[in-house]
């Protein structure tokens, strides 16, 4: 099976691993109580891989390699490559942060960054449940000690023994979930449990009961209701910069496993799982933004519009097969994928702005974490209250901000399917879009219309000054001119369903 | 046709160009600057969309200085402009508020001016963009758009109640509007996936698709209008916000509803339009009548105001719905002439609220003795409220009565009884404040204008008599428009 091997499907991921390991070993050596060295190097690799996705991305082909273990499609490209740029904005904005905070006394922040975003690449090129399953859990494991890097710190400590217990339990079951599937198909491969469980001679109990474990573990990774009760805690307690890690770049690897598990590999069950992500959109956009209203702590509100916001991206992946009694029409898929595609891009786009204005207002161990601290921004430095109020109305879903157009291509796909169950949804979320306005607008009347309470200006690096200012342009920037990113998402969609 | 940039954008982006430019380098310290770089923004910016009534064809309903060039290609949204002669005045009219509204701001606007100033040339750009989208999407993206810079402008500049004031006006507009944009994806996905409104004014819907779009519709502009009983936000929204704020709100953003009804509900719902227009007629009446009363009991002369651009704005409602070409014209002159008059209105206040700091009815009394010139202008803006002739409120409003009479003469009769209420709650106003003997020493301290408020009010003054002695350039612009709108809402789009 020698032959089977293609290395250049896996070769940036190959770059990441042994760039990780290298940065591991070189930051030793780091005297620099910065890590600059570490910083630099691993904003390179970053780069490097991000460029190398972005170049494969574009060759457009779909390759499988590993003896079908992993794929290598333009959506996995992409994904990765937005979630590497991701990646490096993060540790941008978190290293003043983490500086503060005696979390750059080793290079750990770094390396476990790279070993969580390797984990993202595993989950989104994986091409067989256990490949997958060993991506997540690199990410997630990665993930927790992220939360835990500030050992000192009590909710820190709280918060990663809370996401450990709870990401386990999930792990446990979606492992479960995949187990079942094996046991009535007999493969892990994805593409062979798609012929077998479209042949139709498998028992639809069994399947049904595996997936309803697959679509749990999956809805804990995304955080929605009713697997949403890590979010906060997780959100609140962790340090913010690990907070941006974990509610950025794993948005994009977990829409990749939803298409993957989901779509790539149980279509033939789509009634049955749409009804599942029905049920958890519903509930994610009430609880989500109802729970938000009532918060002060920033990072907490922002825990709960996530929940809404995931809420927001499963519409799109609810909408792919329309069904009328029980023939499945799938000619809106692609529009509607490429439409949740879109939608965790920019989504995890206006997030990292959103949290680089809050992590570099906590300086100093001066912590940014009530709604309060945020008064009168705009009186200490227009900039920043004017990159954070972007970021907050594109959230809200208001033009010409991004996240308009993430919803208005979201709920177009509900629309045209012309079911009016469909069509109630995206009422529906619409009315509750307008709840999500409230907390958000909240944030800016504090920043705007309240006295400060501080004269403190904000000062950040040049560095982290251009990033800022970059990402929060692309927010309005990409809301103006979306038409690119748009054709994008359609294009690698539509390649990665016909593959 | 029309593949380039040309006036419309010019229009559109002249004025956001300059609003970004102060809030990306002005400074307090340079306030001055400031100052003066918008309202040489703000006169560049109106030239701009004089030159669009100059180049204006008349005699066809045609649109004109049309630009079309694809946007979104994944959606099939276009960045498609063009006026025709319902919307061209809206233009020049919001770029001249725009101007009046920055002279006004002049000495009042202390901290922050760049912001104060930005925000009302970005919202003058895109309040122009609402009035020539042709386009559902773009249309859509300006209509939302300009609920940002109001909720700063009322939330930082606004009085002591301004955050629920913002927030009223943000969440009340947006709950509409979101409705709209669930309409907007509807009909594209019927049109076979077109945003464009013009190909929708052609589109054929049964009656059960145009009763639920017109509903959907109504939501959003019914709101902005604003039509009883949803006007509720309007008269606290007022009263908080800023005098520029009041001044464009008034003049300029309750248009974009009832220009709504013109562009959306009526040519693409025509069916549903015919069905529905008793209730529009009826609620039009209410908001003229009851509102008209309720507006005569204010303490608050901003909220007078505010009550007495309701029942104003009923007109114009009451005038689309009766379908008839001296009732849509009309309600499209008085919406212009509104424009100037409550514009008026509300700076007359702000200049007394700047002395005095109250509005408060009963705080004044015998203006006139201290500030005679600015009490005459006053007095030209409060006949022109109440609709006397040779002012701007008169033309419009006549237009509507007779309109109405012709469409039923009872209701005609209802509509016309309402002047006498207008007469009533603005001259009882004109007299508790500007009237008789000195009442107290705020009043006694009060100096007349200076050239600034006296330039201000004279241009303003000069709209409204122009408008009421000579409106041929404003009812020759819109006729062949409204015909035609007439004779396409006389077509039934049913299957």
């Amino acid at each position: 099976m020698i032959d089977s091997i293609s290395w250049i499907a896996v070769y940036p991921e190959i770059v990441l691993l042994v760039m990780a390991c290298v940065i591991l070993l070189a930051d030793l050596f780091v005297k620099s109580p910065s890590r600059t060295a570490t910083h630099v190097l691993t904003l390179l690799t970053l780069g490097v891989v991000a460029f190398m996705h972005a170049i494969y991305a574009m060759e457009e082909q779909t390759a499988y390699g590993f003896g079908n273990m992993v794929v290598s499609d333009p959506m996995g490209h992409w994904l990765k490559c937005f979630a590497a740029l991701s990646m490096a904005v993060m540790l941008v904005y978190a290293r003043p942060y983490a500086q503060d905070r005696g979390m750059l006394r080793g290079g750990e922040m770094y390396t476990l960054s790279l070993f969580a975003f390797l984990g993202m690449c595993v989950m989104i090129s994986g091409n067989n449940f256990l490949v997958i399953f060993v991506g997540l859990e690199l990410l997630t494991l990665s993930s927790y000690a992220l939360v835990a890097l500030r050992r000192d710190h009590a909710a820190s400590t709280e918060a990663a023994m809370k996401y450990f217990i709870l990401g386990a339990l999930a792990s446990g079951f979606l492992l479960y979930g995949l187990s079942m599937l094996y046991g009535a198909t007999g493969s892990l491969d994805i593409s062979t449990v798609f012929k077998q469980v479209a042949s139709g001679q498998f028992k639809h109990q069994v399947l049904v009961f595996g997936l309803v474990f697959i679509v749990a573990g999956l809805a804990f990774k995304l955080g929605v209701v009713p697997f949403h009760m890590w979010v906060p805690d997780v959100y609140q307690g962790a340090p913010t910069s690990v907070t941006l890690m974990i509610g950025s770049a794993p948005k994009l690897a977990a829409f990749a496993i939803c298409i993957r598990l989901l779509v790539e590999g149980l279509l033939p069950l789509a009634k049955d799982w749409q009804q599942m992500l029905m049920f958890l959109a519903i509930a994610s956009l009430l609880i989500g933004n109802l729970a938000a209203i009532a918060q002060t702590n920033l990072k907490r509100m922002l825990a709960f519009s996530t929940i809404a916001q995931m809420g927001f991206l499963l519409l799109g992946l609810l909408s792919g097969v329309v069904f009328t009694g029980n023939a499945g029409n799938t000619s809106g898929a692609a529009a509607a994928y490429s439409a949740s595609m879109f939608y965790a891009i920019t989504y995890v786009l206006t997030t990292l702005a959103t949290f680089g204005v809050i992590l570099l207002l906590s300086r100093d161990g001066f912590e940014s974490e009530e709604i309060s601290d945020l008064a009168g921004l705009n009186q200490r430095s227009p900039l920043y209250a004017g990159v954070l109020a972007t970021c907050l109305f594109s959230l809200a879903g208001l033009p010409p901000m991004v996240g308009f157009m993430a919803k208005l291509s979201v709920l177009q796909p509900l629309m045209a399917s012309g079911q009016p169950m469909l069509i109630g949804l995206a009422i529906y979320a619409v009315l509750l879009s307008l709840v999500g306005a409230f907390y958000y607008l909240r944030i800016v009347k504090v920043m705007y219309f309240d006295e400060p309470i501080t004269a403190l200006q904000p000062f950040a690096s040049t560095e982290v000054r251009t990033v800022l200012v970059i990402n929060g342009a692309l927010v309005i920037l990409l809301g103006l001119f979306p038409s690119g990113l748009l054709q994008l998402c359609l294009s690698a969609i539509v390649k990665t369903l016909a593959g | 046709m029309g593949q380039s940039l040309g006036l419309l954008s010019a229009a559109i982006w002249m004025p956001i160009a300059f609003g970004i430019l102060l809030l990306a380098l002005g400074r307090d310290d340079q306030a001055r600057a400031v100052r003066w770089i918008a309202l040489i923004g703000a006169i560049a910016s109106f030239l701009v969309t004089l030159a669009l009534y100059d180049g204006f064809k008349l005699g066809t309903s045609a649109m004109q200085f049309v630009e079309n060039i694809p946007w979104i290609t994944r959606f099939n949204v276009h960045y498609h402009l063009g006026v025709d002669g319902i919307s061209l005045w809206f233009v020049p009219l919001t770029a001249f508020i725009t101007v009046i509204v920055v002279i006004a701001g002049w000495e009042a606007i202390t901290e922050r001016v760049n912001q104060y100033m930005g925000a009302f040339l970005i919202l003058s750009g895109l309040m122009i963009g609402v009035f020539s989208s042709l386009d559902g999407i773009l249309f859509y993206v300006f209509f939302e758009a300009t609920l940002i810079p109001m909720y700063i402008l009322i939330g930082v500049w606004g009085g002591p109640n301004k955050i629920y004031a913002a927030f009223k006006f943000f969440l009340y507009t947006l709950l509409g509007s979101l409705l709209m944009l669930i309409a907007l994806i509807y009909l594209y996905t019927k049109s076979g996936g077109s945003f464009d409104i013009l190909t929708w004014h052609k589109l054929p819907l049964s009656a059960k698709e145009q009763t639920l779009l017109f509903f959907a519709f109504f939501a959003a502009f019914a709101v902005k209008v604003p039509m009883f009983p949803v006007h509720t936000w309007l008269p606290d929204v007022h009263v908080e916000a800023p005098t520029g704020g009041s001044a464009v709100l008034a003049a300029i953003m309750l248009k974009l509803g009832a220009y709504g009804f013109l562009r959306f509900s009526m040519p693409i719902l025509p069916d549903a339009s015919q069905e529905w227009a008793w209730l529009i007629i009826a609620l039009s009446l209410v908001a003229v009548i009851y509102v008209g009363l309720v507006a005569m009991v204010q303490e608050d002369m901003k909220k007078l105001v505010a009550y007495s651009s309701v029942a104003h704005m009923g007109f114009v409602t009451l005038g689309f719905f009766i379908f008839n070409p001296l009732g849509i014209a009309g309600g499209i002159v008085q919406m212009i002439a509104h424009g100037f008059v409550s514009a008026a209105m509300f700076l007359c206040i702000g200049v007394l609220y700047d002395r005095v700091h109250s509005r408060e009815i009963a705080s004044y009394g015998g203006v006139v003795n201290t500030m005679p010139k600015f009490a005459a202008f006053a007095l030209l803006f409060a006949m022109a409220n109440c609709g006397l002739p040779g002012t701007a409120g008169f033309v419009g409003e006549w237009m509507v009565i007779i309109g109405a009479i012709q469409y039923d003469f009872m209701i005609g009769l209802a509509a016309a009884s309402a002047l006498i209420f207008g007469a009533a709650y603005t001259l009882w106003m004109f007299k508790r404040v500007y009237l008789g003997p000195v009442v107290n020493d705020d009043v006694k301290g009060l100096t007349d204008i200076n050239s600034r408020e006296f330039l201000m009010l004279a241009l303003l003054a000069v709209a409204v008599i122009w408008m009421g002695v000579y409106p041929k350039p404003f009812t020759d612009v819109m006729d062949a428009s409204v015909n035609d709108l007439i004779k396409h809402i006389a077509v039934s789009k049913l299957k």
